[in-house]
């Protein structure tokens, strides 16, 4: 299990992106930490979610 | 004219002369300048913060005046001018650097490179995470307080400030964008604005603390 933003999720060896994806997030509007280090965004494909992670994803709403 | 000394005095009575000095040492900069950066920025000057970098490519606009710290005197101006203008009305002593740019994934590295605390004060989603990946990624030693969520009105309560990591701060309700609420108004801005401004105080002055 990973736990994201305070969740137990089960994910299944996904990649952040195909879990991002399959969420309906908006890539381009969005800062994700693993385990309290930033993702870079060009490694969305490439990380894949493990068991004990935690992910932190904010997804920016717009308004300022 | 009112000295120098006179501010400080005036500030240490209301803060004690050691968390004075260590306001007007600190350094932070504003990343937009709308209506939670020109909040946040005169939240920080009142305080005695002593050197402030104003970036915005945005100049005032009629329809920024529902919420943002301007006025009808300065309609066309530059946002860094402007602000500048009405921050060394209160405190003629700041040191005030502004840029009037956008920020772009290119030139953001230089603009921030001696910026310790950095506020992202931002209204576009993709800015917002621009900027935020950028300083993570970069700079991760700075500390960064950003917003999200502060559209619309009411709901005081649900405008909070959560920790990210031990030097990422997060402000506003995390929901309610200008995308689905439709306004923008002075209240809420406010209330996420004074989030952001007390964390960045809070910051400067303990550090980040775990939990």
């Amino acid at each position: 299990m990973v736990k994201i933003n305070g969740k137990e999720t089960k994910t299944q060896g996904m990649s952040l992106l195909q879990y991002l994806v399959q969420e309906g997030y908006h890539t381009e509007r969005l800062a994700v930490e693993c385990n309290e280090e930033i993702v870079p965004r060009s490694r969305y494909a490439e990380k894949i979610l493990r068991d004990g992670d935690v992910l932190e994803i904010v997804s920016f709403v717009g308004g300022g | 004219m009112v000295s120098e000394k006179e501010i400080d005095d005036a500030l240490a009575l209301r803060h004690t002369r050691q968390v004075q000095e260590k306001l007007k040492k600190a350094k932070a900069a504003v990343c937009g300048l709308g209506g939670l950066g020109s909040h946040i920025a005169g939240a920080l000057a009142r305080c005695g913060v002593g050197s402030l970098h104003l970036i915005d490519d945005d100049r005032v606009d009629l329809s920024n005046l529902n919420r943002q710290q301007y006025t009808l005197a300065q309609l066309g101006m530059p946002k860094p001018e402007a602000l500048k203008e009405w921050l060394l009305s209160f405190n003629p002593y700041l040191k005030i650097c502004t840029d009037c740019v956008r920020m772009t994934e290119e030139n953001t590295g230089e603009l921030l490179k001696d910026d310790p605390y950095i506020c992202e004060a931002f209204d576009q989603p993709e800015t917002k995470a621009m900027l935020t990946n950028y300083v993570l990624e970069h700079f991760p030693e700075r500390y960064l307080v950003g917003a999200s969520g502060m559209a619309g009105f009411g709901e005081s309560n649900r405008i909070h400030t959560r920790r990210i990591t031990s030097h990422y701060y997060l402000c506003g309700d995390e929901i309610s964008g200008i995308e689905t609420c439709g306004s923008l108004m002075a209240p809420r801005v406010m209330l996420c604005a004074a989030h952001q401004a007390n964390k960045m105080i809070e910051l400067i002055l303990q550090g980040g603390r775990e939990s």
